[in-house]
């Protein structure tokens, strides 16, 4: 079994480097026992991150909305911003983890687990974001349709309770298909670990025992969610675009919206994915694991989704010019030359120009850089959002009411502090679950099998 | 089950081994509820040998999604027509606007469901742990289980012992076919 492979028969494995059943449970439930410098220090930062966040927004609830930068006319600003970068963020965990697993690409295994966490992580960070820019976030409830004395309703037809249904919705699903594909690593965690971690998660595998009942209606169950999945992520960045799309302000109001923040979602999501998987490759040893071949898949689909995204900027602008509106096309030059010039560029340069590099497979295959880029999608696609939201409402049709919004600081520090609550999240995931998929890697493995010999037993 | 049957559990470290072991197993006449199989990962090999149809999980999955896009249309009229106001100039019941409603509650309450039919359809969540179980099953070997009377457990055994087991273990009580 253990035997070294030539050349030809490695390339044709997913993980040429791993060899046995037990290879794989020992390396990964070690993760979970040998924290390591590196992570107490990125764990603290994001704990300083978190003090941040609700330090920031605790200033927002004491003394109001008006310590952020808004005004009239841009009602939304950073915060919105924030709330649909995160978003966006969450749609290519489900993507790895659903759509992936739908079309069978071989390459998800490694990855899908710290994606789809990172997919709830990101969830749980954008939802907090309309409460904060709600300002009163006392009355969050009201965006719930429950009866009340005063037999009020919210307006079924506007997309911002829409969005209400899509993002819970998804934080529910993606949070259930999560756990629910967890359930066999977790119960291999549990079968190894020692005290107060084998209470734990003797509680968290339900009594999973991997039995021939388990597995059939697990798989079935999961194909079902998986399906449930799919169309939903492309529901969700859908309706958050329709946010804006169902609105009139030039530079909103556009029926591309849909499809174009939705490839624009999972270029983001795959750019975090990378982000994460890079230093967790890094700090945990899992070079086997994590192969040069998925961040090459990896980057592929960040070219793929850069190009759709490049092409609906410059449909944008087309549409902008050929439909000869006097508004329209103020605004898109404003855009471009406006008093938010930079972050145009920022959002072009970042977004069409650097992932131009990948088209070579020395960029593709060389970590380091594609780390690099990465942080640099996840800037640009920030600023994609900021330029969308905060240029359109800057510019709309009467002159007399264009404004200039500049965030505050509190607005700085709710968004820097949102990645520490993010990273909080994922760097404590890292260490109490398995950060790949236990299970699901051994699926792509070749079994152990006795053939027609019967060697002897290897342990 | 009665308590008048035992059980035996075989570990076996190669997926073939715990394949043959239960195609003799169902050929010497065990059924399928006597037997249970555990491996680390889903195996088709070993669900063939067991002769699964079916999973009842599409329809908990069926049904949950019609739910929901019930669910999502009627919460969307009721509560318009309960409090009827217009905007955007737009009829009361706006069907295209609710359909989005709908689309989320149906992959709400679909996936939910799907959840419920897999806890039910796999008997989790179990509290207490399987009495006969070895923890190697998560990490890389394959398990048999068979449940039989006493008169027919010597039979079981050598069909078992055939395939090599690294581990046997005997379940006089048989516990752990409760």
């Amino acid at each position: 079994m253990a035997t070294a492979l030539n050349e030809s028969e490695r390339g044709a494995q997913t993980h040429p480097d791993i060899t046995s059943f037990s290879q794989v449970n020992r390396d990964i439930l070690g993760i979970l026992a040998r924290p390591g410098k590196v992570w107490w220090i990125l764990f603290l930062l994001s704990l300083a991150g978190v003090g941040l966040f609700f330090g920031a927004w605790g200033r927002v609830v004491v003394q109001g909305i008006g310590v952020t930068g808004l005004m009239s006319p841009v009602g939304w600003g950073v915060l919105i911003t924030t709330f649909v970068f995160w978003v966006g963020i969450a749609h290519s965990g489900t993507l790895i983890s659903a759509i992936l697993f739908l079309f069978r690409a071989p390459w998800r295994q490694s990855i899908y687990r710290a994606a789809e966490a990172m997919t709830v992580f990101a969830v749980m960070t954008a939802g907090l974001f309309p409460l904060i820019h709600m300002g009163r976030v006392w009355h969050g409830y009201w965006l719930i349709p429950y009866p009340n004395e005063r037999f009020l309703w919210p307006n079924f037809r506007s997309p911002l309770l829409w969005d209400v249904f899509a993002v819970t919705t998804y934080f529910t699903v993606s949070a259930v298909f999560f756990y629910l594909g967890m359930l066999p690593d977790v119960a291999a965690a549990r079968d190894q670990a020692t005290g107060w971690r084998k209470k734990l998660y003797t509680i968290v595998a339900l009594g999973w025992s991997g039995t021939d009942r388990e597995w059939h209606h697990f798989g079935k169950a999961y194909v079902f969610l998986a399906a449930f999945a799919t169309p939903l992520v492309l529901s969700v960045h859908s309706v958050v675009s329709w946010d804006f799309a169902m609105s009139i302000v030039p530079g909103w109001h556009a029926t591309i919206f849909a499809p174009y923040f939705v490839a624009g979602a999972i270029f983001s999501g795959v750019a975090m994915v990378i982000t994460l998987t890079v230093p967790l490759r890094k700090i945990f040893k899992l070079e086997a694991y994590l192969t040069v071949r998925h961040f090459d898949a990896m980057a592929k689909l960040i070219l793929l989704t850069s190009l759709i995204v490049m092409y609906a900027y410059l449909t944008e602008f087309f549409m902008a010019w050929y439909s000869g509106e006097e508004v329209e096309r103020t605004s898109f030059w404003n855009r471009l030359f406006g008093h938010y010039w930079w972050a145009s560029w920022i959002m072009l340069v970042c977004n069409g120009l650097v992932p131009v590099l990948l088209w070579f497979r020395r960029v593709r295959h060389s970590i380091p850089a594609l780390f690099v880029i990465s942080l640099f999608i996840n800037i640009g696609m920030w600023f994609e959002r900021f330029v969308i939201i905060v240029t359109s409402l800057s510019h709309e049709f009467m002159p007399f009411a264009w404004g200039v919004y500049r965030p505050s600081a509190t607005e700085i520090a709710i968004l820097v502090g949102s990645f520490g609550w993010f990273f909080f999240w994922f760097l404590l995931f890292t260490r109490i679950l398995p950060p790949v998929a236990i299970a699901e890697l051994k699926e792509v493995l070749p079994p152990p099998k006795r053939g027609r010999r019967k060697e002897a037993v290897s342990s | 089950m009665s308590g008048s049957k035992q059980g035996i559990l075989a570990s076996y470290d190669y997926l073939d081994s715990a394949v043959e072991a239960i195609e003799s197993l169902r050929r010497a006449g065990f059924s399928r509820k006597a037997i249970r199989a555990y491996a680390p990962v889903p195996e088709h090999d070993l669900e063939h040998a067991m002769g699964y149809g079916q999973s009842p999980v599409r329809v908990f999955a069926l049904v949950g999604a019609l739910t929901g896009a019930a669910t999502g249309f009627a919460l969307a009229i009721f509560a318009s027509t309960d409090w009827p106001l217009v905007t955007g100039g737009k009829p009361i019941v706006s069907i295209p606007a609710f359909v989005v409603i709908a689309f989320e509650m149906t992959i709400l309450f679909g996936a939910l469901s799907t959840a419920i039919g897999l806890f039910i359809a796999t008997r989790l969540p179990r509290l207490k742990p399987l009495v006969v179980y070895d923890p190697e099953f998560t990490a890389g070997r394959f398990g048999v289980y068979v449940a039989a009377g006493p008169e027919r457990m010597a039979e079981a055994r050598r069909l078992l012992e055939e395939q090599e087991p690294a581990e046997l273990r005997e379940d006089p009580e048989g516990v752990a076919n409760a």
